[in-house]
């Protein structure tokens, strides 16, 4: 059991760390530091106005795919795969 | 060829394939029925996730609402795409290896509790029902503009073809459709996005376009020049206007993002994948065809903005002739939703942002999406192609729902509690029957809805947001809490969240009841009605560790060994017994 548990902390720590960045992307850098970030441009955007309309978007697709990358490693290194 | 023979032969093509699919992945079992046999394949998953979640919202109202709010438009594109960050980390996987039919099917099984079972039914139906009202509306207004047929006319028509591969195919049906839905609908939303940002931007990709300088030679950069244009007609700002206020936004976006994560509808289809781990990269893929839309409606509601004050103002200080209007501004005006009135007298068209002076009394959001092809002057065949689009659109997640709200009925109320004995033949049938009469009742509801349509679905969100979502997630990630915490913590979100919209869009939405007045000022905390669900998830799960503290009990050890189970993939292959 306790390599199970050590799995489900391990799986909590990633999560935490994904989570973390999912915050910081949108709420953070899309609505909260949005002025001061929009002094930055990229190109045509806003740096702020860029992060709430497309940076947060490609962010979350990127940590999905991280998240499911890692935690199929994981699954191998504790022997909790699907057979 | 004219439109109109164009846009019936594009769109009848649509549903004849439909149709085509439904008969070809028909339901045997009820594994087909409501989780097609869990052999979908995540990508193919992930695209039929994107049609199923990708409504009329989506694909009519969302860039129309981000054209007229600017960078407030953002709560939608973060809210409604974060959700999935969530859904693939806190939800989907585990609920994969639990590896039953319905949602309330884990709530009940989890919670030890029938009661938790109906009150999981019950908050379900509130939110999917006021989803699928939002789907035929948009069913019978893509029909009435388009085809020009009594909107009452068209929406039997979508009911009907709803009704044929639904209740045919059931999910099995519904997700191989919904495959084809995603393919019609991202190709008519990108084809004019892609047309309109190499007409203004000369660069073809919408989301660089967007960021890109005009190509008309003023050496300006596309959101400066909006900025410029909408701030002299006395507009706020485009790139900075906020939603209300900042606390407002952070709220509204929660809301979303969390409802996303607890709408049924979306999580059942991360039932249909073989495995946990097909589970967890089905939701990035889903996200995938989903960001593809989500990171053009930026492009199209800035540049469909850009492009309509052009129409009406060529240059700055100088305006339209309301004799001189094109064609599609005639168009929009016999269906009410564009509406000019010469205060002045002066037979020009003033559009600017003060109400005594401004003389496009209505320009209705919806038709920013609608209309853009029309405005940039675009082809008819690409016109076609955008009717059939918001059918698919509607159509997908009007199936969704309905698969959603029969299950729970057929699999959760009478398999599950009141009629145990009934046969697989028996709850098939039962759930076939059950379908029907829910596109009836969701058909009549189109077509006399409670006088709330417009803004229901962002409501749906708050009210899954506020009962399922916390429900499933203390499920899985505490083995401690009872079934009372978690009923009286699904009862008090919801219910938070229902008593605030209430009170201040009227009881059961009944003009005139409501207490508070659906005013700004009167708002908590300033935040919109439509954005409270993350309060009502906040006081779920308050008040669900409150009486889990409070009491004694303890969930009994074969439901503590259920969740030690679920958190790891392994045995997830084989079939459980129902």
């Amino acid at each position: 059991m306790s390599s199970n548990d050590s799995y489900w902390r391990a799986n909590l720590r990633l999560m935490a760390i994904c989570l973390t960045i999912w915050f910081i992307v949108s709420f953070l850098f899309g609505i909260i530091l949005v002025e001061p970030l929009n002094e930055i441009r990229l190109g045509g955007y806003k740096l702020g106005f860029w992060f709430a309309q497309q940076g947060s978007i490609y962010t979350f697709v990127a940590l999905i795919f991280f998240y499911s990358w890692r935690m199929n490693k994981l699954d191998q290194k504790y022997n909790v795969h699907e057979r | 060829m004219d439109l109109k023979t164009m846009t019936y032969i594009v769109v009848f093509a649509t549903f004849a394939l439909y149709f085509g699919i439904a008969w070809w992945a028909r339901a045997a079992t009820t594994s087909d029925f409501y989780v097609a046999n869990k052999g979908v394949h995540p990508i193919l998953n992930g695209m039929a996730t994107g049609a199923d979640w990708m409504s009329a919202a989506s694909f009519i109202s969302m860039a129309g609402l981000i054209a007229f709010l600017g960078y407030g438009g953002s709560v939608f594109l973060m809210g409604w795409t974060g959700g999935y960050v969530l859904l693939a980390m806190l939800l989907a996987p585990y609920l994969r290896k639990y590896g039953k039919f319905t949602v309330p099917e884990f709530i009940g099984d989890r919670f030890y509790s029938k009661t938790a079972r109906i009150v999981a039914v019950a908050c379900l139906i509130i939110a999917s029902l006021t989803y699928v009202i939002g789907q035929m509306k948009g069913i019978g207004v893509a029909f009435s503009r388009f085809l020009e047929v009594k909107f009452a006319l068209g929406l039997g028509i979508g009911m009907f073809v709803v009704w044929v591969y639904a209740v045919l195919g059931g999910m099995k049906g519904i997700t191989y459709t919904q495959i084809a839905q995603y393919c019609v609908l991202i190709f008519a939303y990108t084809v004019p996005a892609v047309f309109i940002s190499l007409h203004l931007t000369g660069n073809p990709i919408p989301q660089i376009g967007l960021g890109s300088k005009m190509a008309d030679g003023s050496n300006m950069y596309l959101l400066d020049k909006l900025d410029m244009i909408v701030t002299d007609l006395g507009f706020k700002e485009y790139t900075t206007a906020v939603l209300g206020s900042k606390l407002n936004m952070f709220a509204y976006t929660m809301s979303l993002m969390i409802g996303t994560a607890g709408l049924p509808h979306v999580i059942m289809r991360f039932f249909t994948v073989p495995s946990v781990k097909a589970a967890r990269s089905s939701a990035g893929w889903a996200l995938v065809f989903i960001a593809l839309l989500y990171t053009v409606a930026p492009a199209v509601g800035a540049m469909a903005r850009l492009n309509l004050i052009h129409t009406i103002q060529p240059e700055a200080g100088q305006n339209l002739a309301y004799e001189a209007r094109p064609d599609w501004f005639k168009n929009w005006e016999t269906t009410g939703l564009l509406k000019f009135e010469d205060k002045n007298g002066d037979g020009k068209i003033q559009y600017v942002a003060d109400k005594e002076t401004n003389e496009m009394v209505k320009v209705d959001r919806d038709i920013m999406v609608l209309a853009n092809p029309e405005i940039a002057n675009l082809p008819n065949w690409v016109i076609a192609l955008v009717a059939a689009g918001g059918l698919a659109a509607a159509l997908s997640t009007a199936a969704g729902l309905l698969l959603a709200i029969s299950s729970s009925i057929s699999h959760d109320l009478m398999k599950g509690v009141f009629t145990p004995s009934i046969s697989e033949r028996g709850e098939l049938m039962a759930s076939r029957i059950v379908m029907t009469l829910a596109i009836l009742v969701a058909g009549y509801l189109g077509l006399n809805p409670p006088g709330f349509a417009a803004g229901t679905v962002a409501l749906a969100f708050g009210l899954a947001a506020s009962s399922i979502f916390p429900a499933l997630m203390m499920g899985i990630f505490s083995k401690k809490i009872t079934a009372k915490a978690a009923i009286a913590g699904m009862i008090a979100g919801i219910g938070v969240t229902l008593l605030y919209v209430f009170q201040h869009h009227g009881i059961m939405f009944i003009k005139g009841t409501e207490f508070l007045g659906n005013m700004p000022k009167n708002w908590f905390l300033g935040i919109d009605p439509k954005a409270f669900g993350a309060v009502g998830a906040i006081v779920n799960f308050a008040v669900a560790f409150l009486v889990e503290m409070v009491s004694s009990e303890r969930p009994p050890a074969h439901i503590q060994h259920m969740v030690e189970d679920i958190r790891i993939p392994a045995g997830a292959g084989e079939a459980r017994g129902h």
